[in-house]
């Protein structure tokens, strides 16, 4: 992982509309190694649309944005099929990003074990965001963008969360979060929109 | 650029439509529908079946590629798998034309396969010609899940979506009913019709592609 | 932000001249043309007698149909690479009036079809086709800027729509003359090409202008209500955000 300060985002100005609504103008925020970033905001503020947009999912109407590391993306959707298993899910990622990770060794950190056979549509709502924060595991990328990643996860989950993300964070690594509940990792700075 | 994602693209695409498309029952279940329901609309004078069973054809082809494509983008849309995808850094038109691929393998290949049984029960002769149909069939099929996957993915996030991929995809299906139906009857000036229906199914696996990922970007955002 | 988008002032102003003007000189050139059409030129009886009259509207509306596709075509491409918000204006109020001429094509060469063919739709005339794959097409553009949530994702949708049907109007146009040449030519309808005798050319042409003005002048106005509706949205946006 990177050990330079340079930013691993820079954005300034973004703005979105959505239909004539001004969703939000005239956000800036820059990430570095290290940093965590928790954005805040009411429901419906924008906070998804940004994350998007420093996914590169949505296109800004204006503002400047630049994105100089790879990243790794949870959203509100997971992205498992009905019929794939939580290894499977993660065989197949592993697979399309080239990475050489242990999986039995992932589905034990997000407790999934027991249930690393059990196609998609018989998963719980926690296990299957367990299987997709998996995939931060599966490859080292400085910057991963999660969307509420508490929601869904039971007590045990979440400490499990916050030390996978509190050891990121300790490696350099960055994250951005929407949240509405306090973090249990060490937070650098808060956006509000 | 690694060809991974494409492959691994590819792979949940196949997965998928024998797990939740039911494979290649779909297609075949409409090829029992329409071998059985036709004859019993029409009639069962041999002359006239011989004559539509061609068309017959190429219609359940048409619409099987309808219905299977109908939920391939839609499903990646609402499950989040399509901001993965999107995400790959390989190019989307490779991984859009993978997943059409895919759907094609599962759902169009077995009912261009299947299609000389049903020439036969639409009173075909018994000939080498059924094979060669069963390649045009093949050939006129790809195309259509490759323009019929332009609807599909400009109406991923649209409700009812099956309904505006039939009114989008039928003038693209024109060109290729018309090349496989011509390939088959082989009357005069039809020599150079299995050409021209390879030609327009190798333009549509050219242009398509580019036009789903514009629209697949377009669902995301 | 506005910045970032057209500013539609100028056409405000031109149109406020220009589609007044379109429709007076199309409404002119449309009644000289079928008065001429309908009680000067004399019938012709290869072209099924006075049925043939139905020509001064059915082929300007031909004419339009091809047209209007195209101009359909050129403002997406036009928006898709410059994104300019006057150019996704001009396409959605193309769509609807160019559909609407090609329906009167259609229907106008179904009633000359109908004494001369002996039916109302010959599969094996070549023009039919192609207008009805080009309706089919108007139709599907509109349904689909219609299911869209928000006018950005029309615009784009309808966007790459426009495009891809622009490539496939010279293949589906080949491969139905392919199909119509095999059978049957029609010949009855010679509407265009050097058969045409001098005497109905004028007013065709006069007629097919007026046409195009009148849909040039229609085009303008949906334009200006489009861009008010445009910014009455906005209005009420920002009086909603406070």
């Amino acid at each position: 992982m990177t050990t330079s300060t340079a930013p691993l985002i820079q954005a300034s100005g973004l703005a979105i509309l959505r239909g004539e609504r001004v969703l939000f103008r005239g956000v800036s925020l820059s990430l570095s190694p290290g940093d965590a970033i928790v954005l805040r905001g009411a429901n419906g503020a924008g906070k998804t649309t940004l994350l998007r947009m420093l996914a590169g999912l949505t296109r800004p109407e204006a503002g400047e944005m630049v994105r100089a590391a790879p990243h790794h993306w949870i959203g509100h959707k997971e992205g498992i099929k009905p019929q794939e298993t939580p290894r499977g899910h993660l065989a197949l990622w592993a697979q399309a990003w080239g990475s050489k990770a242990d999986i039995p060794d992932i589905l034990e950190k997000m407790a999934l074990t027991r249930a690393a056979d059990v196609p998609g549509r018989y998963l719980s709502a926690g296990q299957r965001r367990r299987t997709a924060f998996g995939r931060l595991l599966l490859e080292d990328r400085p910057v991963w963008l999660l969307d509420e990643p508490y929601t869904a996860l039971d007590a045990a989950g979440r400490t499990m969360l916050d030390a996978v993300i509190s050891g990121h964070l300790r490696t350099n690594g960055a994250i951005i979060a929407s949240m509405h509940d306090a973090a249990g990792f060490p937070v650098t700075n808060e956006v509000t929109l | 650029m690694s060809a991974a994602p494409i492959l691994a693209a590819f792979r949940q695409a196949f997965a998928e439509a024998w797990a939740g498309g039911a494979g290649a029952l779909l297609p075949l279940g409409f090829l029992g529908g329409a071998a059985v329901l036709v004859p019993l609309g029409i009639g069962s004078d041999t002359q006239t079946l011989k004559a539509v069973g061609p068309g017959i054809i190429w219609v359940a082809l048409a619409l099987s590629s309808l219905v299977t494509l109908e939920r391939i983008f839609q499903a990646d849309a609402e499950d989040g798998t399509l901001d993965l995808w999107l995400q790959t850094g390989a190019p989307m038109a490779a991984i859009a034309a993978a997943k059409t691929l895919a759907h094609w393998l599962a759902a169009g290949l077995p009912l261009a396969l299947a299609s000389p049984l049903l020439a036969l029960m639409f009173q075909a002769q018994a000939s080498m010609d059924l094979l060669i149909h069963l390649g045009f069939y093949t050939l006129g099929g790809l195309a259509f899940f490759f323009w019929g996957g332009v609807g599909a993915a400009l109406s991923a996030t649209v409700r009812r979506g099956g309904l505006l991929i039939s009114i989008i995809a039928l003038p693209l299906y024109v060109p290729t009913a018309i090349f496989g139906a011509l390939a088959m009857t082989g009357g005069i000036g039809s020599d150079g019709a299995p050409m021209l229906l390879a030609a327009s199914t190798l333009f549509a696996c050219a242009v398509a592609p580019y036009a789903m990922a514009a629209a697949l970007r377009l669902a995301a955002d | 932000m506005w910045s970032a988008f057209a500013n539609p002032h100028k056409f405000l102003k031109f149109s406020a001249v220009a589609a007044p003007l379109f429709y007076g000189a199309g409404a002119l050139c449309i009644l000289w043309g079928l008065w001429q059409g309908l009680w000067i030129v004399p019938k012709d009886e290869y072209q099924g007698g006075d049925i043939m009259r139905v020509m001064f509207i059915h082929v300007p509306a031909a004419w339009l149909s091809m047209a209007s596709y195209s101009a359909l075509a050129v403002a997406s491409f036009v928006w898709f690479i410059w994104r300019h918000e006057l150019a996704d204006i001009a396409a959605k109020a193309i769509a609807p009036l160019g559909a609407v001429w090609t329906a009167l094509c259609l229907a106008t060469g179904s009633i000359w079809g109908k004494p001369t063919w002996g039916t109302w739709w010959q599969w094996d005339d070549a023009r039919m086709m192609s207008v009805l794959f080009l309706l089919f097409l108007f139709l599907g553009y509109m349904a689909l800027r219609a299911s869209m949530d928000s006018r950005q994702k029309a615009a784009r949708a309808g966007a790459i729509l426009a495009m891809v049907g622009a490539i496939n109007v010279p293949l589906i146009k080949f491969s139905v003359d392919l199909f119509t040449s095999l059978h049957q030519p029609a010949s009855v309808i010679t509407a265009d090409g050097p058969k045409m005798a001098a005497v109905y050319l004028t007013p065709l042409l006069v007629s097919g202008l007026g046409h195009g003005l009148l849909f040039g002048g229609l085009v303008m106005t949906h334009m200006r209500t489009e861009i008010r509706q445009r910014r009455i949205a906005r209005l009420t946006a920002s009086a909603l955000e406070g």
